[in-house]
């Protein structure tokens, strides 16, 4: 295949990646904007093979295939509650792939370059190889936290600023000194020391951050596997892995800069970590402060006379696996001519949409979730706010005091509506530690108890 | 320890202190109930239902009274006609009553109350802080008062509320003045307006005039400097002779106009005050209905008659005073659980064992006598309502202490990345080779439009929108695959075999995965 065929297949498969990403901007066309992408990739690695010519291709397909035969099972059997450790997972891997690609094209340059050339190529080579290791170790030890393996707690060693400073400022030396050589040896070497600085970095940052935060941490290590690509794309001279790796660059800094918005936080405040440790203790011992029960027949009456229902979700209700159950009384609720709608908050998952993924599944029709802007002018409309497993993002704390922690942080209306009902496992507060004054409004009721166990009794007393 | 539930002896009291469901609570919390035969009679309580919530059923009148620990009860002990004896006396010394007591008109009963060494609870002189409403009886009555006020008023008015259209012509809809906008007033405005006729109502209070235009009804006001009608706890003050007198005058035009007019004006501690005056019935259209809410404290209309319905040039009055009781069912429930609620709020332990804290300030509130002392009225709360701020907020947090960067130094800030932008540019133009700048180009452009795509992308997909890029980002399978085709080096096929493999990986499971997320997507 001629070169020029190849270049043309890979604008085709540009502008299916970017057809794939525009696709994405509703459920409608968001299948077909999934099958663009497909076929991008293969249009892509079909024209790259058809260039190699007539040679030995053996190792070649045995690795796709090794690949495929790994990644569709592991996608086929992964829970949408996982979804963050895959997604995770899978920047981890395109770390990985950029730190071999990096090491692969030093040590066997495709095209010999000369001059300015060659140093820019190196540079490229050095920094590719930076932010995939970054990349690689900071998403493993994300997919750990999120998978519980590692202590989700943040992890603040003392003068750890200025032990990320050191490291940068290492690997910045370390480059010049790689810059200046013309030994290969002492040139891997030094790749390969300054790629261990870089692993020991990616994992000391995301150590470094807490629970709460993690929706940031993955959009973020989004954004730097997407850049990793491109640096190797100018490594290859190749623009198509620079138009993906900058799309998918700036797709993960989009999603990051929604996460900090909608949890009111600097980027810069969750990068340098340690989320919760403000001790907030404002007392509970006011005595004008008592939470009402209420019991799950009075809901079930609730609910059956409602009007109008805004269901809002937390994490607390997937770890529960209350989303099922949620979703039947949304249909049974439905049946009966209430409008059932859900409030979603941008950090209500895990993961930026995760919510969504996971009531979806749940078989809760898409055109029922709403987004926090959408529905916060709807509560003083609303007849009954069912808060399950949620408490940070409901906070009028947020909304009403100032000197609160968490002030300014955009939330769920809920208690402007004429009434509201949490359920909820204790008196415990949310991943910001910070007290929730929502549990103490009139218009508010609390359902102690596993949000599963009374889900699935409110739906028995429903149908009852 | 047994908690007595008598029947109610006053005239046309149809209202009962507990209801079975409310028995059960109490039964919970530690007490034996005893209920009397008939009691829950005309609140459609037979005598079987208590006693399948765990009550025992006293047939005697003397001897639920006489053995009862705790007497729940509606109205103020009085003289029992059926024994000829005081309901007090009958009493053991030094149980506990709860119930209506009016301790500021009637000293006697409090002095009687003392007497026989009884701890009396008086619900109507319940504080009125956020904590106590779940015992606030009187707004629960209230409530009723205002609903049933609207349908007596429909009961005599001979037209529809709504106004409709029909074959036979046009019918207007009611109009419908309702006064003082409490509890009840709030109350009779939604009931109105559901019911289609249009409303509007009065109050000397105009923090209220948001409740009232979120009912349902248009507020009237007056034109009249800044005098304002609130007194404390929520309850309206008596007003000036020249706001009274602009007031009336209102009063006389909206009575030409309007159909029905709805009266719940009360002062705390007066009588009512005369709002309709005998001219003003007059100058109302033949057919219309006046409510007089406040009929047993006076009336706030010159010609009601309480207990009954007048008619006066063409005007019916109502001048009711029993309407929660009309609705007895309902008013027992809510009566029956407000008094759970007291009784909660009093056996803290749920051990059956009542514990009367004089230092909690809703307690001491609604005790007008205890052991031999009249404790009624309750010294003044220091500074109620008023929310003081929870102690560990005075001091500012950390999170406060974070300033708002002024506009000048935002300002600097900007400029300063503008010239580190444009430095960067120079630089790159400057020094780096073509080949770069060629790709460089390409990077910038294709940044822009990621930027312009996902923000289209809506917010419910940006799960799939991260396993998608996921996959994409899987292309550097390419420069991988390249390395490997051409590997000369065994280290280099090894690295980039690997790198193959798990960019693989990525294509393959981001797709799917992705796929599978979408395909649960639907409406």
């Amino acid at each position: 295949m001629s070169p020029g065929l190849i270049s043309v297949a890979y604008v085709a498969a540009s502008i299916l990646f970017i057809l794939s990403l525009g696709g994405l901007s509703h459920q409608e066309s968001a299948r077909r904007g999934n099958w663009y992408g497909v076929a991008g990739i293969v249009i892509a690695i079909g024209a790259t093979i058809a260039g190699f010519g007539l040679g030995d291709l053996t190792a070649v397909i045995v690795a796709m295939v090794l690949g495929i035969a790994i990644g569709l099972p592991m996608a086929n059997k992964v829970e949408m509650t996982q979804m963050p450790q895959l997604v995770a997972l899978l920047h981890s891997f395109v770390g990985l792939a950029a730190v071999l690609v990096g090491f692969s094209s030093f040590i066997e340059p495709l095209v010999i370059k000369v001059g300015a050339e060659h140093t820019i190529k190196l540079v490229e080579v050095y920094l590719g190889i930076f932010i995939g290791a970054v990349t690689f170790t900071g998403s493993l030890v994300a997919c750990g936290k999120l998978d519980g393996r590692i202590d989700s707690k943040a992890l603040t060693l003392p003068g750890r600023h200025w032990m990320n400073l050191a490291a940068v400022v290492v690997a910045i030396i370390l480059g010049g000194w790689f810059l200046g050589t013309d030994s290969m040896a002492l040139g891997i070497v030094l790749l390969v020391v300054m790629a261990l600085i870089a692993a020991a970095l990616g994992v000391h940052l995301i150590m470094a951050i807490g629970g709460a935060d993690m929706p940031v941490v993955v959009s973020m290590l989004n954004s730097y596997s997407g850049w990793a690509a491109a640096a190797i794309g100018f490594m290859l001279g190749n623009d198509l892995l620079i138009v993906t790796g900058a799309l998918v660059g700036s797709s993960g800094a989009i999603l990051s800069y929604i996460m900090c918005k909608a949890m009111n936080r600097s980027f810069i405040s969750v990068i340098l970590g340690g989320f919760g440790q403000t001790s907030s203790s404002s007392a509970v011992g006011d005595s004008d402060q008592t939470v009402h029960e209420t019991s799950v027949e009075e809901l079930a009456e609730e609910l059956r006379n409602a009007d109008s229902v805004i269901i809002v979700p937390g994490y607390g209700m997937a770890v529960a696996q209350a989303q099922n159950g949620v979703s039947e009384i949304t249909k049974t609720l439905r049946d009966r001519g209430v409008n059932v709608r859900f409030g979603i908050h941008p950090v209500a998952g895990r993961l930026p949409g995760h919510m969504n993924v996971l009531l979806a599944e749940a078989h809760v029709p898409y055109d029922i979730v709403l987004e926090m802007d959408e529905i916060n002018d709807d509560f003083p409309k609303t007849d009954v706010v069912l808060v399950i497993g949620a408490n940070d993002t409901v906070n009028p704390a947020a909304a009403e005091d100032p000197a609160s922690p968490i002030a300014g942080m955009p939330v769920l209306e809920v208690w402007k509506a004429r009434q509201v009902v949490i359920l909820k496992r204790g008196m415990a507060t949310g991943y910001s530690g910070v007290e929730n004054p929502l549990f103490f409004k009139d218009n508010s009721l609390m359902l102690f108890g596993d949000a599963k166990e009374s889900v699935d009794k409110l739906m028995g007393a429903l149908r009852g | 320890m047994n908690i007595g539930i008598p029947k109610e002896i006053f005239q046309d009291e149809r209202r009962v202190a507990a209801t079975p469901a409310s028995v059960q609570k109490l039964v919970k919390l530690g007490y034996d109930v005893v209920v009397e035969t008939g009691a829950g009679e005309f609140a459609n309580y037979p005598d079987e239902a208590y006693k399948e919530a765990g009550a025992a059923i006293a047939v005697d009148t003397v001897s639920l009274w006489g053995e009862a620990d705790i007497i729940l009860k509606v109205r103020a002990p009085m003289e029992h006609p059926g024994t000829g004896r005081h309901e007090l006396d009958m009493m053991k010394e030094g149980a506990f009553l709860a119930g209506y007591i009016w301790p500021a008109q009637n000293p006697e009963l409090l002095e009687k109350l003392a007497k026989r060494k009884i701890t009396a609870f008086a619900i109507d002189a319940l504080p009125r802080i956020s904590r106590a409403q779940k015992m606030d009886a009187l707004s629960a009555m209230a409530n009723i008062a205002g609903y049933r006020a609207v349908i007596e008023a429909a009961n005599q008015f001979g037209r529809f509320f709504t106004g409709q259209v029909t074959a036979a012509g046009k019918v207007p809809p009611a109009k419908v003045l309702v006064i003082g906008a409490g509890v009840a007033g709030l109350a009779a405005i939604g009931t109105a307006n559901s019911m289609g006729a249009v409303v509007r109502a009065f109050d000397t209070r105009l923090e209220v005039k948001e409740q009232v235009s979120s009912m349902g009804a248009e507020f009237l006001e007056l034109d009249f400097g800044d005098e304002e009608g609130s007194g404390g706890g929520g309850y309206a003050k008596q007003m000036s002779d020249e706001f009274i007198k602009a007031e009336m005058a209102l009063f006389a035009e909206q009575a030409k106009e309007v159909d029905i007019i709805i009266t719940t004006a009360l002062i705390p501690g007066k009588p009512a005050p005369k709002l309709i005056t005998a001219d003003m019935v007059k100058s109302m259209k033949p057919g219309s209905v006046i409510v007089d809410l406040a009929s047993e404290r006076g009336g706030n209309c010159e010609l009601t008659e309480p207990g009954k319905v007048a008619e006066h040039h063409g005007v019916k009055l109502i001048g009711y005073t029993d309407l929660p009781s009309r609705m007895a069912k309902v008013a027992s429930d809510l009566y029956a659980t407000n008094l759970v609620h007291l009784m909660t709020e009093l056996t803290p332990e749920k051990d059956g064992q009542p514990s009367v804290n004089m230092d909690d300030a809703v307690i001491r509130g609604l005790t007008v006598s205890h052991q031999e002392n009249v404790t009624w009225p309750p010294p003044k709360p220091e500074e109620p309502a008023i929310k003081t701020p929870a102690p560990g907020t005075e001091e500012p947090s950390k999170a406060k202490a974070k300033p708002e960067p002024s506009p000048r130094r935002k300002l600097a800030g900007k400029l300063a990345l503008l010239a580190v932008t444009v430095l960067a540019l120079y630089g790159v133009g400057a020094y780096a080779p073509e080949s770069f700048l060629s790709h460089f180009t390409v990077f910038v452009l294709a940044c822009f439009i990621g930027w312009q795509v996902i923000w289209n992308v809506t917010a419910s997909l940006h799960t799939p929108l991260m396993s998608v890029t996921n996959a994409i980002s899987g292309i550097i399978v390419i420069g991988a695959l390249l390395h490997l085709a051409q590997a000369e080096n065994a280290a280099v096929g090894v690295l980039s075999f690997i790198a193959v493999l798990i960019a693989m990986i990525n294509v393959s499971g981001g797709f799917r995965v992705t796929h599978r997320m979408l395909k649960m997507f639907h409406r």
